[in-house]
C-alpha cells in the first residue's frame, strides 16, 4: 500500500508518479491525501481531501482509532521505540470528532481510514512539500513518522517515509554540510571532536563552534546590519521567497552582494558583483538523489565566454586568503576531501559510481550501499521517538477580510522561476502563465469565467493573473505558483516560519479575489 | 523508488530445473517465461519490433515468429510461454522466410524512406530489411492520399503516420509504463492510428498527452521522434554521455546525445535506477536552456552609477576578497552570510561550506532545502 500526503507526485516527481501507478496496476492499495484533487486521486481507493493545514489533527485522529480498536502494532512498539503513553495521552484528545471538525473529513472516514492503513503491510508513507510548507512542518513530518511507526511500517522494504526531494541536489546540498549547523556528513559543529577533524583536514586553527544564520534570519539581517555581505550561489530568492516585496527590501539593503549564477535573475540585479558559473552538462561532479543515491554529473558541453566551474571559484576565492586548496577537480573533491571525511559516505568513490550510483550509508569500499534506512525497526538513535503533537492552525486563517486560503506549488512544465525551464524551447508553449487555480462554485459567486483576468490580494500584495477554474480545487481555496514573475504566488505568501527549521508557510495564507472592474 | 520496484518485478517462486530444446540444444528456462526470454537467456537474440519489456506481450508484429515442434503454424515468441521438453527452432528457413515476408509487408505499409527519415541507423524496420536484404518493395506502397497528415504543431514530438507501423509499443508505454493514458489504439483496418482522446494533436485540449515523451522512446521506427533534433545529427555521428537529470530530486540517469560538442537530444537509459528507461517532461526535453544567449559569460561589476561592466577574474575575484577581509575585520566573520545551490553538484556545494568555515571562518552557510 501506498499513502500520498502532501504530494502532488505526477507534476512534482512524475517519474515517480509512474512507478506508484505501475504499483497500483499490480494491485497495490493507494491513498491521497491532500486538499487538491490531485491526479493520482484518480488511481485511489482512498481520497481524503483534508482541509489546508489540519494534517496533524487528521494523523492524531487517525492514531486515536489505532490505539482505541487496538490496530496498531504493538510488537514494534513495544520492542522499537519508545515514548508511546505520551504519545497515546496526547492522540486520546483527538477523538475522530474532534478530528473530522478540524480537517473537514467525517469522524467515520477517518475509522475507515485508519482500519483500511491497519490492514495492509508493508505500507510506504510519501510525503512532499504539502507536509514541510508550514509553521508547524516539523510536526507534521513527526506526526507523520508516529503514524508510520505506530503501524510498524518503519524499517523495512516498501515501507518507510518517503520524503520526494524537490530539486536535483537539494539532498547533496544538505549532505554536504551547506546547512548552519553541520559538517559534511552531518556532523554537528558544536562537537569539538568533529571541529578538530575538519580543522586538520582543511589545515586551519579552528573554526567556528556555534551554529550559523539559517536563510531566513540572514536575510532579516541584512536589514538590521548585522549581516553586511550576502554570497548568493544560483538561487532566485527575489522570486522563491515569501513576500517578495520583503524580500526585495532586505536584499536591496546588503553592503555587499554576491552572486554566482549561470543567468542574470531577479535577484542578480541587486548584485554588486556576479559570478558566471558553468551549468550542470559543464561540470563534472556528482548529485544526491530523494533515495540517497550518488550519481555520476558528465561533461558533455563547454562552457560560454568565461564561465567556471563553481568549485573553481570557490578554490580561487580561498587562495586569495592565503589558504591553497590541493584538490583540482570534482573527482578529487569527492574523492580526496568528501568521502574520507563523511563516515556515511566513505565507501563512494568516483569509480564505484560508474553505473546506477549508491546510496549513503555507504561506510566502506565493499559496502553496496543501504536502500531502506532503520533496517529491522533499529533507528540510528536506538529507538524509535513517538512524539505528542499538538495541532496549531496555520498562522493566517481566513476572516472577512480575506475569506479565501491560498496554497502554493509547482507545476509539471516548469521547474521554479523558470530560470532554466523557461529558456528551454517549447516549454513555454506548453504552459505560458501563471493562473490562478479556483473552484466553480467560488467562480460562479464571484461571476469570474475560466480564463478571465482576475485580482488575487493578500496583507502583503496583489497580481492580477487567470482564473483556471478546475475541479482541482474545492471551495474556498485559491492554488497558484511561482514560476512566473507575473503573477508569482510569492508576492502574496506570508513570510512566517517553522520555529525550528525556518521553512516558510508557503502552503497557507488568506487572500481575497475580485472580478477586475 | 528501487524498493518500490522491487515489489513490482516479484513474480513469485521460481521453479528450477525446467529445460527445453533451443535449436537442438538443451536449455533451462524457468516457469512462466516465454520463448523470448528463455531464448535471451539461452544466448539467443530473437528480433522483435513490437515487444516492450515489462509490459503485456501483444504479438502484434510477428517478427518475433519462431517454430515449435508440433504447433499447427509459427508461434510469437514474445507472448508463448515455454514448457518442459519444448522444441524451438529460431534460425530455421521457415522461420525466416516468414519474418522477412512481415518485413516486407511493413516496409509497404507506408513510406519508408531512409534517406528523409529522422530515425535512419536508429529504426529496427532498417535493421530487419537491410539483415534480410530487401532490395525493392515486394508489395504495393500504400497509397499517400490513405496516409494520416504529419501532426507536429505540438513543440516536441513529431508523429509521421507515413512511418508508423501500428506495433503498439507506444500505447503500452503510455498507459503500462508511465500510465498517462494519453493515446490508443484508434479505428479499424486500414484506417487504424495511433490516436489521442478525440485524435486530437498531442498538445491539444482534448488531449491528456503531457509531453513525458516515452512514446518517442520506445518507438521502434521514424513515426515518432523529438522535433527538436530533427535534422541536428544522425546516431553514428553523436557520442552518448550518460548523466544525471537537473531537475527534481528522482535522480533520473540520461542519455546526452552529443555532436560536435552540443546536446542534440537527451533519452532515458535503459534499466537504468532509479528510473528505468523513463523520463518526464522536463528531464527530456528541457535541455538547452544551456545555450541560452543570456547565458552569464563574464565576471560583472557594479560601478558606482549602477551599471554593471565586464570585468576579469582577477579583479573581481580580488574585489570579493578585499571586502570580505574588510567586512570581517570591522564586523567579524559572522558579518557575512551565504546560501548554496541545490541543483549545482555536490563538490561545489562543499568547496562552498568550506569556504565558509575554513577561509571566511563563520557557519552562516546555508541552502534552500528550508525554503
Amino acid at each position: 500500500m501506498i499513502v500520498l500526503i502532501g504530494t502532488n507526485i505526477t507534476e512534482a516527481h512524475p517519474v515517480a508518479s509512474t512507478f506508484v501507478k505501475d504499483a497500483v496496476l499490480n494491485g497495490a492499495k493507494l491513498i491521497v491525501i491532500d486538499p487538491r484533487r490531485t491526479d493520482m486521486v484518480d488511481f485511489a481507493d482512498m481520497f481524503i481531501q483534508l482541509k489546508v493545514g489540519s494534517d496533524v489533527a487528521l494523523i492524531n485522529g487517525l492514531m486515536n482509532v489505532l490505539i482505541t480498536e487496538n490496530l496498531y502494532d504493538k510488537k514494534y512498539v513495544d520492542s522499537c521505540t519508545e515514548g508511546f503513553e505520551e504519545l497515546k495521552k496526547k492522540v486520546m484528545e483527538y477523538t475522530p470528532e474532534k478530528a473530522a471538525k478540524i480537517s473537514g473529513i467525517p469522524a467515520d472516514t477517518i475509522r475507515e481510514l485508519a482500519r483500511t492503513m491497519a490492514s495492509i503491510k508493508p505500507a510506504m508513507l510519501m510525503y512532499t512539500l504539502g507536509i514541510t510548507e508550514h509553521i508547524c512542518g516539523v510536526n507534521n513530518v513527526m506526526s507523520c513518522a508516529n503514524l508510520q511507526m505506530l503501524l510498524g511500517n518503519v524499517g523495512v522494504e516498501c515501507g518507510g517515509v518517503n520524503p520526494q526531494r524537490g530539486q536535483n541536489n537539494v539532498q547533496g546540498a544538505c549532505d554536504m554540510g551547506a546547512l548552519p549547523n553541520v559538517f559534511p556528513g552531518y556532523q554537528q559543529v558544536v562537537n569539538a571532536d568533529a571541529r578538530a577533524k575538519f580543522e586538520k583536514a582543511w589545515n586551519v586553527k579552528s573554526l567556528p563552534d556555534k551554529p550559523g544564520m539559517m536563510m531566513p534570519t540572514m536575510m532579516k539581517n541584512l536589514t538590521t546590519g548585522k549581516v553586511k555581505a550576502f554570497y548568493v550561489f544560483g538561487e532566485n530568492l527575489a522570486n522563491t521567497e515569501p513576500d517578495i516585496h520583503h524580500v526585495e527590501r532586505e536584499l536591496q539593503s546588503a553592503e555587499f552582494l554576491v552572486c554566482q549564477d549561470i543567468f542574470p535573475t531577479e535577484t542578480t540585479r541587486f548584485a554588486h558583483v556576479i559570478l558566471p558559473a558553468a551549468a550542470w552538462s559543464e561540470n563534472d561532479g556528482t548529485f544526491s538523489s530523494s533515495e540517497r543515491r550518488v550519481n555520476r554529473v558528465r561533461t558533455a558541453s563547454v562552457a560560454p565566454g568565461e564561465a567556471k566551474p563553481n568549485w573553481w571559484i570557490f578554490k580561487e576565492l580561498a587562495k586569495r586568503f592565503g589558504h591553497e586548496w590541493t584538490s583540482n577537480s570534482a573527482q578529487e573533491i569527492w574523492d580526496n576531501e568528501i568521502s574520507v571525511l563523511a563516515p556515511s559516505m566513505a565507501g563512494i568513490k568516483y569509480a564505484r559510481l560508474e553505473n546506477d550510483g549508491l546510496q549513503w550509508p555507504c561506510p566502506s569500499e565493499d559496502h553496496p550501499g543501504t536502500p531502506t534506512l532503520h533496517r529491522g525497526g533499529k533507528f540510528t538513535r536506538g529507538l524509535g521517538m513517538l512524539k505528542a503533537i499538538d495541532y496549531i492552525p496555520p498562522a493566517e486563517v481566513p476572516d472577512k477580510e480575506y475569506p479565501m486560503v491560498l496554497s502554493t506549488g509547482r507545476r509539471l512544465y516548469h521547474y521554479h522561476s523558470r530560470t532554466q525551464t523557461g529558456r528551454s524551447a517549447g516549454i513555454n508553449d506548453l504552459l505560458g502563465e501563471e493562473t490562478a487555480d479556483i473552484s466553480a462554485a467560488d467562480a460562479e459567486a464571484k461571476g469570474i469565467e475560466h480564463g478571465e483576468k482576475i485580482l488575487v490580494k493578500s496583507r502583503r500584495g496583489k497580481v492580477v493573473v487567470k482564473a483556471r477554474v478546475t475541479k482541482e480545487v474545492p471551495q474556498g481555496l485559491v492554488w497558484m505558483a511561482f514560476h512566473f514573475r507575473e503573477g508569482c504566488a510569492n508576492w502574496l505568501t506570508n513570510p512566517v516560519y517553522d520555529p525550528l527549521t525556518q521553512t516558510a508557510e508557503y502552503k497557507a495564507c488568506a487572500v481575497k479575489i475580485e472580478k477586475l472592474k | 523508488m528501487s524498493e518500490m520496484t522491487a515489489i513490482l518485478s516479484w513474480k513469485g517462486e521460481y521453479k528450477m530445473g525446467d529445460s527445453f530444446l533451443l535449436n537442438g540444444k538443451e536449455t533451462p528456462f524457468q516457469q512462466g517465461q516465454t520463448i523470448l526470454e528463455a531464448a535471451k537467456n539461452g544466448g539467443v537474440e530473437i528480433p522483435t519490433l513490437c515487444y516492450l519489456k515489462g509490459s503485456a506481450p501483444t504479438g502484434a508484429c510477428r517478427i518475433c515468429c519462431v517454430e515449435v515442434k508440433g504447433a499447427r503454424s509459427l508461434v510469437a515468441a514474445c507472448s508463448t510461454p515455454v514448457t518442459p521438453g519444448m522444441e524451438v527452432f529460431t534460425d530455421s528457413e521457415l522461420v525466416h522466410r516468414a519474418r522477412k515476408m512481415n518485413v516486407e509487408f511493413l516496409l509497404a505499409s507506408g513510406k519508408h524512406n531512409c534517406l528523409m527519415c529522422e530515425s535512419n541507423g536508429n529504426c529496427r524496420l532498417q535493421d530487419l530489411a537491410y539483415f534480410y536484404k530487401i532490395t525493392k518493395l515486394k508489395f504495393p506502397e500504400k497509397d499517400e492520399k490513405e496516409i494520416y497528415p504529419i501532426e507536429d504543431v505540438n513543440p516536441f514530438i513529431i508523429r509521421d503516420f507515413s512511418r508508423c507501423i501500428l506495433c503498439g509499443r507506444c500505447v503500452q508505454a503510455c498507459n503500462e509504463v508511465v500510465v498517462n493514458r494519453a493515446i490508443s489504439q484508434g479505428y479499424r483496418g486500414k484506417k487504424s492510428k495511433i490516436v489521442t482522446g478525440g485524435d486530437a494533436a498531442y498538445n491539444d485540449d482534448l488531449s491528456e498527452c503531457v509531453f513525458c515523451g516515452q512514446c518517442v522512446e520506445v518507438c521502434p521506427v521514424g513515426a515518432l521522434t523529438e522535433k527538436k533534433a530533427k535534422g541536428l545529427g544522425r546516431p553514428w555521428e553523436t557520442q552518448k554521455i550518460r548523466t544525471t537529470c537537473p531537475y527534481c530530486g528522482v535522480g533520473c540517469q540520461q542519455w546526452l546525445h552529443v555532436k560536435d560538442g552540443k546536446i542534440i537530444k537527451v533519452t532515458a537509459v535503459e534499466d537504468a535506477q532509479p528510473n528505468q528507461g523513463r523520463l518526464c517532461v522536463k528531464g527530456r526535453f528541457a535541455y538547452d536552456f544551456i545555450y541560452s544567449e543570456e547565458r552569464l559569460k563574464t565576471p560583472l561589476i557594479r560601478e558606482k552609477n549602477g551599471e554593471f561592466r565586464t570585468a576579469s577574474w582577477d579583479e573581481t575575484l580580488d574585489l570579493v576578497a578585499d571586502k570580505f577581509k574588510e567586512i570581517i575585520k570591522k564586523d567579524g566573520p559572522d558579518a557575512i552570510a551565504g546560501v548554496s545551490c541545490a541543483r549545482s553538484i555536490n563538490e561545489d556545494s562543499y568547496q562552498m561550506q568550506k569556504f565558509f568555515r575554513a577561509v571566511l571562518g563563520t557557519n552562516n552557510i546555508d541552502h534552500c532545502a528550508r525554503t
